[in-house]
């Protein structure tokens, strides 16, 4: 009974689904968005649990002293001091998003130049990722290191000072050969998708549900 | 004089308003077009839309900047007539001839998903026809893929070097196919490693995703008879923010030191950033994801990659059931058949004229 219900709930909201994208009539043309409202609805009630792991996670670091404990102090006193904010930003203003609340400025100025601090990181993670690929051990390797330079070269104005062709010969690799393998990945990915979903609503697939 | 400037004034009435049905919804609107010289727009400030209903008296309805607009408002089987209004920037109004009447209704088949439908009982018929063959005992070849045939040696090398084992399942929520089939690697994953008594580590994005992780850990020892080793803490939520949960992974990369990587899910801008950090601590790393901008990266920097549909055949190698391996041969199948597909596709596009109809056909949604 454990497992059962849970594959006849999946199974019907597929079919359900599937219908409403061949049947615009009411109910089954509204269906998914309704569907997608109850996620929703579910989700943001499902934070609480994360908050739960969280806290107890690092609280129970904090607790028996482990190696890198302070990490956690810093994270559940950061919580804390988010959700305090917050709640005042809330009662001053009447939205913690106000541009006047400091929780928007928390926001502003911590928040965003720290995601802005990982994302530059990317920069510097694409030069060594790209010297051990555009290392030419092998034909394949040289293949994409002759064809990684044409693209740099026909992106930037050198390109075009070395030689005027430089762009078009760019935007063919990327419009001919990479697009190609592109939609074929595509389309591979598009069925492999449909078998899933076929394997999940047909109750094969049972794996997300142990 | 007067008169040509009259006659030229004549230019700025809506022609050809049509009002009908809107096809392929659910009722309760009307699709208002007419048309109007490309030529004249700048004169214009906006096209004003005027319903009347059977008896009744002409009501501004909405207003509109371009040839057309969509009236939500109606009630279904009852009859409207609508007139479009020129307004110009110096204020004159060039008023339309009265159409309708027209009746919203609500249809039962949305016509533009004809080959969607046509294309989804073929698959799905030869997906079926191939599970069924396979539940008669028929023998399916599947080929190699290394990426999945690493995983219980990725789990070994960590249990060798005494580290645990990490998990990450991306960015995707858990109705995202790739976040299914990232579960599905997870499971044999813990299997291994509760054998192997290693722990696994699986920070989430997302706690509805954190859950069923847990459940299917907490499934894996079971069947792998160790329950007494599952620890519910060791698959823990992170934070919902993307460079926030790569900064986490990567701490916890620095920190644990894990043997084994694997990075399977959905992927946006921080694959690289994972993946990296997970070679320079050493680690095997085994990544899949259909995320193709982020499989260049995947592939320069992890061991072993799932490119696409690689990893949502994972659950179906690793557990070898004949019942979902007749679900790839289906799936290949289906592949063949796009392909003829394309190249007729091809052949009519080069030939032009009535041919192009089957590329509408295919390319309408």
């Amino acid at each position: 009974m454990r497992r059962e219900v849970p594959l006849v709930i999946t199974f019907v909201t597929g079919i359900v689904i599937i219908i409403g994208l061949f049947v615009p009539h009411k109910p089954f043309g509204e269906i998914q968005q309704t569907f997608l409202k109850w996620y929703v609805i579910i989700a943001g009630f499902t934070l609480l649990l994360g908050i739960d792991s969280l806290v107890i996670t690092h609280w129970g670091k904090i607790k028996r002293r482990q190696p890198g404990f302070g990490y956690s102090v810093v994270l559940i006193a950061s919580l804390a001091f988010t959700l305090i904010l917050g709640i005042y930003s809330i009662i001053k203003y009447g939205s913690a998003f106000d541009v006047r609340a400091p929780f928007m400025y928390l926001y502003m100025h911590v928040i965003l130049p720290l995601s802005a601090t990982m994302f530059s990181l990317l920069a510097f993670f694409i030069a060594s990722a790209a010297y051990r690929a555009f290392r030419a051990r092998n034909v394949d390797a040289a293949l994409l290191l002759v064809a990684g330079i044409l693209v740099m070269l026909g992106r930037v104005p050198l390109g075009s000072m070395l030689y005027s062709k430089m762009p078009q010969i760019a935007d063919w690799i990327m419009d001919v050969p990479q697009m190609a393998a592109k939609r074929g990945l595509l389309i591979g990915i598009a069925l492999g998708q449909i078998a899933m979903s076929l394997r999940v609503i047909l109750g094969i697939e049972r794996t997300y549900l142990r | 004089m007067y008169k040509m400037n009259l006659l030229f004034l004549l230019v700025f009435i809506p022609q050809n308003v049509v009002a009908e049905d809107y096809p392929n919804d659910a009722g309760n609107a009307i699709i208002i077009r007419w048309s109007f010289p490309d030529s004249l727009l700048p004169y214009v400030r906006a096209f004003q839309i005027w319903r009347k209903e059977e008896g009744g008296e002409f009501r501004l309805r909405g207003v509109s900047i371009t040839n057309s607009f969509l009236d939500d408002s109606t009630e279904d089987g009852k009859p409207y007539y609508y007139k479009v209004a020129t307004v110009l920037k110096d204020g004159r109004i060039f008023e339309s001839d009265i159409s309708g009447p027209a009746v919203s209704s609500a249809q039962w088949f949305h016509t533009g998903r004809w080959n969607a439908l046509i294309l989804g009982v073929i698959f799905s018929f030869l997906i079926l026809w191939y599970i069924r063959r396979a539940k008669r005992g028929e023998k399916l070849f599947l080929r190699r893929i290394p990426g999945l045939d690493a995983v219980d040696e990725a789990v070994g090398r960590s249990t060798e070097m005494g580290r645990p084992v990490l998990f990450v399942l991306g960015l995707g929520y858990i109705s995202d196919i790739p976040t299914i089939a990232g579960l599905s690697i997870l499971s044999r994953v813990a299997k291994k490693a509760a054998e192997y008594e290693t722990p696994v580590l699986v920070p989430c994005y997302d706690p509805v995703v954190m859950t069923a992780a847990q459940e299917t850990v907490k499934q894996a020892y079971a069947e792998a008879g160790r329950p007494d080793l599952y620890n519910e803490k060791n698959i823990f939520y992170l934070t919902s923010d993307q460079f926030g949960y790569a900064a986490g992974v990567d701490g916890i990369m620095l920190r644990e030191r894990p043997g084994a990587v694997f990075l399977q899910g959905y992927f946006f801008a921080e694959s690289l950033i994972l993946a990296e950090t997970g070679y320079s601590i050493g680690a095997i790393q085994i990544a899949g994801t259909s995320a193709i901008t982020q499989l260049p990266f995947f592939i320069a920097a992890c061991d072993y990659t799932l490119i696409g549909e690689e990893m949502f055949v994972a659950s179906t190698y690793l557990s070898r059931e004949p019942v979902m391996l007749g679900s790839i041969k289906g799936e290949d199948f289906a592949k063949i058949i796009l392909m003829i597909l394309i190249v007729i596709g091809v052949i009519c596009a080069c030939i032009g004229g009535k041919f192009l109809k089957f590329i509408e056909f295919f390319s309408s949604a």
